[in-house]
């Protein structure tokens, strides 16, 4: 019977004169309305769910006095975990749960459940209102003499225009400009090259074919202390790779390698990701964020992903001492592109 | 006469003397390097099964002599470090070309490991097997192992030595199953596409306390449990995605279902 009476409010409407009226389906009680019984369970239920729930703060209490760290608890397919953070996320997560599962069960069987009807006014205001309002704006445009007196008008004008300059000049303290440090690194004539992390100078002997060396140069920490942030080792990082000179197809400048060892920035041209994947076979260096993939034994150049430019390269050589150095600075701006970029 | 026996006597000492000090040697180097599993001294016996066994199992790609052919890389001079961890890993021999060897049990004895291993190695010098000592990090440091992982493994191996996928269908593999000895060796003949850590760019302690610090990935528990691979937001961000917002999704289907 009910299920009739749904698809006709669905579907059509009882016409009155021009006015469609849709009526409201009669109202079903719940078995908590009619039968005390009922409500007197659900009453409890909700009433355990409480209790439940404090038992559980209680629990979670104990858990973080009493369960050492060192335990730990084996689940299966789960895997082994700290049964210290086990305990503590079961009995805290439970409280919260049984806390919202019994407020929502509470409102579902318990709170009031009778409808009712609120109509809907009109929006706009009543037409005399209206009129009052623009007369009184109307008074005000005569009255301030905005219309008759220009000079007035136009100065007012002009002082609004440019009252938002200062928020504009003040962006400047968002920052100096960079000028050209976007162009330059640390790395200048003779900087010595060391291993990354542990500081070790390099002889070109040290590499042997199929080498990579992460590297930085050898004055990096004292530039970086003086700067107080990681803005030099970011633009100056480097890897060191050592391949067959046969192997070699080209390179950014002539005489740039060392004897099959090049030097290339580690700061991918697309958005900067830091990358080292280097496979020594293909000479391939792949980026992990979006797949850019330069070959180091062509100039660095672009073979596959989303990077525009190759792979600056650092040219190298050996100092007086035997142990590699850079013959000067990038010759082009390392890391991703930047609008005034040549 | 009598003088003639007499010399032909002293010449049989010799020549017995000879003969023992020889077997002797072979004896003491074939029990060394089946019990080290090491071929610093390799005897010529082992050298020659090696050979055997590189001319039925190698020699299609690698060559008759490992010069190499235009299915396999030349041998000569990558040392017994390169073999036994080719070998040892399963990956070599190959069942069929590849852009990359996967990892798979492997087919030959540990013997026979050797064997091919002081094959290889007596074609040409290169880095030998590493030895116990070489793998003892009892005096490593755990924390600088740490930062050398982080700066020299990890863009390929992942933060938590999970692996993770290269170009063109190669990948670099997951290191939860491999021992020392292969890490090691690994690191120091850069198998197939991965780069050489040779000793001069990375000593043998720092080595020793990358191992130390891939045990430590290898054994340490997880607090969290359910790792997902360790494979950072993409595993935990579908997990959460599916459900979690499963979960809330059924939730909110309850509050909104109607009372009887």
């Amino acid at each position: 019977m009910s299920n009739d009476h749904k698809t006709d409010v669905a579907t059509t409407g009882i016409v009155e004169g021009d006015i469609v009226e849709f009526p409201l389906p009669p109202h079903h009680h719940r078995l908590t309305d009619t039968d005390p019984r009922a409500a007197r369970r659900a009453e409890r239920q909700v009433s355990i769910m409480f209790i439940l729930s404090a038992l559980c703060i209680i629990g979670f209490v104990v858990a973080y006095v009493a369960i050492p760290e060192t335990s730990y608890i084996d689940l299966g397919p789960v895997g082994t975990l700290q049964t210290s953070n086990l305990m503590l996320g079961l009995t805290f997560g439970l409280a919260t749960l049984l806390i919202g599962i019994a407020a929502i069960h509470w409102a579902k069987k318990l709170m009031s459940d009778e409808e009712i009807v609120d109509y809907r006014h009109p929006v706009g205001s009543p037409q005399e209102d209206r009129d009052a309002a623009k007369a009184a704006f109307d008074a005000g445009v005569a009255e301030s003499g905005f219309v008759e007196r220009k000079m007035v008008r136009r100065t007012l004008l002009g002082a609004l225009a440019l009252f938002p300059l200062p928020l504009i000049v003040m962006l400047k303290d968002m920052g100096p400009l960079p000028g050209d440090s976007l162009r330059h690194t640390i790395w200048r004539k003779g900087s010595r090259i060391v291993v990354d992390v542990t500081g070790q100078p390099l002889r070109p002997e040290d590499m042997q074919v199929g080498s990579l060396v992460s590297a930085s140069p050898a004055d990096l920490n004292e530039i970086q202390e003086a700067d107080g942030d990681q803005n030099a080792r970011a633009k100056a990082s480097i890897i060191l790779v050592r391949m067959k000179p046969s192997d070699i197809v080209s390179e950014q400048g002539d005489g740039w390698s060392w004897n099959g060892i090049l030097a290339f920035s580690k700061i991918c041209t697309h958005v900067g990701c830091p990358i080292a994947l280097y496979q020594q076979r293909t000479h391939h260096l792949l980026c992990p964020c979006h797949q850019s993939t330069f070959d180091l034994a062509d100039s660095g150049k672009v073979v596959f992903g989303p990077a525009a430019r190759a792979m600056p390269q650092l040219p190298i050589t050996v100092d007086s001492e035997g142990y590699l150095v850079a013959q000067s600075d990038f010759q082009q701006p390392v890391g991703p592109s930047f609008w005034e970029r040549a | 006469m009598t003088s003639t026996s007499v010399r032909r006597n002293k010449a049989t000492g010799l020549v017995v003397l000879l003969a023992g000090l020889v077997m002797t040697g072979v004896g003491y180097a074939a029990v060394t390097s089946t019990a080290e599993a090491s071929v610093t001294t390799a005897s010529q016996t082992q050298i020659d099964q090696g050979k055997q066994l590189f001319q039925q199992g190698c020699a299609t790609c690698h060559g008759l002599a490992a010069q190499g052919s235009s299915e396999g890389p030349s041998l000569i001079g990558v040392g017994a470090a390169a073999v036994n961890f080719q070998v040892s890993t399963g990956r070599m021999p190959m069942a069929a070309p590849a852009n990359q060897a996967p990892q798979k049990p492997p087919i030959y004895t540990d013997e026979q490991i050797a064997a091919l291993a002081s094959y290889v190695a007596s074609l040409g010098p290169g880095p030998a097997v590493p030895s116990d000592e070489d793998l003892n990090t009892s005096d490593a440091n755990l924390a600088e192992g740490g930062v050398l992982f982080r700066t020299n493994c990890a863009q390929c191996h992942n933060f938590a030595g999970r692996g993770g996928a290269l170009s063109n269908g190669k990948y670099a593999p997951n290191m939860m199953g491999a021992t020392p000895r292969q890490i090691y060796e690994a690191m120091l003949t850069g198998p197939q596409n991965m780069p050489v850590f040779n000793d001069k760019t990375l000593p043998p302690a720092q080595k020793r306390a990358i191992l130390k610090y891939i045990n430590e990935l290898q054994t340490a528990p997880s607090p969290g449990g359910l790792a997902l691979g360790s494979l950072g937001p993409v595993t935990e961000g579908i997990f959460i995605w599916t459900a979690g917002l499963g979960a809330l999704l059924a939730v909110a289907v309850w509050i909104g279902a109607k009372v009887r």
